[in-house]
């Protein structure tokens, strides 16, 4: 079963991405660390792994030491730093004590990385989860249209798509706030980006 | 020996060009953030905090590439926090537009909207670099300017065409501001993006918004420069001070 989810994780790349170690069959040792990683949680949003949030790059079991790339979110993220501890403790639970964390920039992450079970997740948790970056003029829409709502959001907790946009703005750099217009509810929207 | 001391200068420049990049992001990152807890309206003081954090983030990234370069090529000790908090205003290469006092809403928001349409363009320029990590930071950068341009527009408009006193406060505001955006377009010689080609289309930006805003763009007059040099305004000591008062007191202290 985690099998399959480390698969299903790893096929959801974008096409365009070099990842040649995809198609030799995966290690054991890989396998296993990316089981454990499927327990290490974002710390601002703690129903999605760092797995469903797509922000591990590779991990690269060498004799010595594991390494584990990841890319960050937003360049100011804070919770990076605490993600990088998070899996060197987990991963020394599992008696892995030589793990090395690297940062990656590019390419640069994308919400399309994100798996649809974690867009699941946000949506049970209260948070609207991000559109599908690929719909139709996505890009000219946010860059050019000001005063304008970038894209119709569903409010997580009734499903109306009556909702407005409060701040592009939210609690975490990743988030914008909207409220809905029919339950009356405030909500966070994880930002298409 | 020639082409050792050719590949010494060119590395030099690299270094010299992130560090103003990275210091740049830094100082107003800095001056942005004295706006925490002192927003006109809660959302607004979560917008510009969330702006802040973004160019702290960029900042760290130039400074760890520029730390990156000085240990290996330059057997420096450095790393992006000796290069924030102990180098002296002199060795502080930010464009001056940053390290101007915050003063009302107005000005913040028209300094963040000339600054932040400055860096769009840099940015695209700069993801086509030859340098496959100033490429990195500016393809991730890009997306997240592009939310800060927006924003700041939208600000500009509203208290542009807003109320006599919104609007006669980002008439100061510009007043005040024109003079320090000349230094966006005046290259320094370690810059490897040709910064002049990004005027034209810096000013049609402005007007547009300008246009929406009822505001208007001043006659050609004197551009201050300097900050990409190290020749500073008053104002950066007093900031440096307080950013650094704590890594000067307590070396090495962590957190």
């Amino acid at each position: 079963m985690y099998r399959n989810k480390g698969v299903v994780y790893l096929s959801n790349e974008d096409k365009n991405m070099n990842f040649s170690k995809i198609d030799k069959p995966i290690k054991n040792i890989k396998e296993e660390i990316f089981l454990i990683l499927q327990q290490v949680c974002d710390p601002e949003i703690p129903v999605l792994s760092i797995l469903d949030l797509g922000i591990v790059r590779d991990v690269i079991p060498n004799d010595d030491q594991i390494e584990i790339i990841i890319t960050p979110t937003y360049s100011g993220c804070p919770a990076m730093d605490a993600i990088a501890i998070d899996i060197k403790l987990k991963l020394i639970e599992y008696g892995y004590k030589k793990v090395k964390v690297s940062y990656t920039l590019s390419p640069a992450w994308t919400t399309s990385w994100m798996t649809l079970e974690g867009k699941n997740k946000l949506k049970q948790y209260g948070i609207a989860p991000p559109n599908d970056k690929n719909q139709k003029d996505f890009q000219k829409r946010i860059n050019n249209l000001l005063f304008k709502e970038e894209e119709n959001i569903e409010c997580p907790q009734c499903r109306s798509m009556h909702t407005k946009l409060l701040s592009q703005f939210g609690s975490t750099a990743c988030k914008a706030l909207y409220q809905c217009l029919d339950c009356r509810e405030p909500f966070d929207y994880f930002k298409c980006h | 020996m020639n082409q050792h001391h050719q590949i010494n200068e060119s590395i030099k420049c690299l270094i010299d060009q992130t560090l103003h990049l990275a210091d740049t992001c830094l100082i107003l990152g800095q001056r942005n953030s004295e706006w925490c807890a002192h927003g006109p309206i809660l959302e607004q003081d979560i917008a510009i905090t969330n702006i802040t954090l973004d160019l702290i983030g960029q900042a760290r990234n130039f400074y760890q590439y520029a730390a990156k370069l000085l240990v290996e090529y330059e057997q420096k000790q450095a790393t992006e926090d000796t290069l924030a908090y102990l180098r002296t205003e002199r060795e502080f290469k930010n464009l001056l537009i940053c390290e101007l006092p915050n003063g009302d809403w107005a000005n913040t928001i028209l300094r963040q909207f000339f600054f932040s349409t400055f860096q769009v363009l840099l940015f695209e320029e700069m993801s086509h670099s030859k340098d496959a990590q100033l490429s990195a930071i500016a393809i991730k950068s890009i997306k997240e300017t592009n939310y800060h341009v927006k924003w700041s527009s939208e600000w500009v408009i509203r208290l542009g065409d807003g109320t006599a006193e919104s609007k006669e406060r980002m008439i100061n505001a510009i007043d005040n501001l024109w003079m320090y955006t000349g230094e966006f377009f005046i290259p320094a010689k370690y810059e490897t993006i040709d910064v002049v080609l990004l005027k034209e289309k810096w000013l049609q930006k402005v007007k547009e918004v300008f246009d929406e805003a009822t505001l208007i763009i001043p006659d050609k007059g004197f551009m201050q420069s300097g900050g990409k040099l190290g020749a500073h305004t008053e104002h950066l000591g007093f900031i440096l001070s307080e950013l650094q008062y704590l890594q000067r007191v307590h070396p090495g202290a962590e957190w």
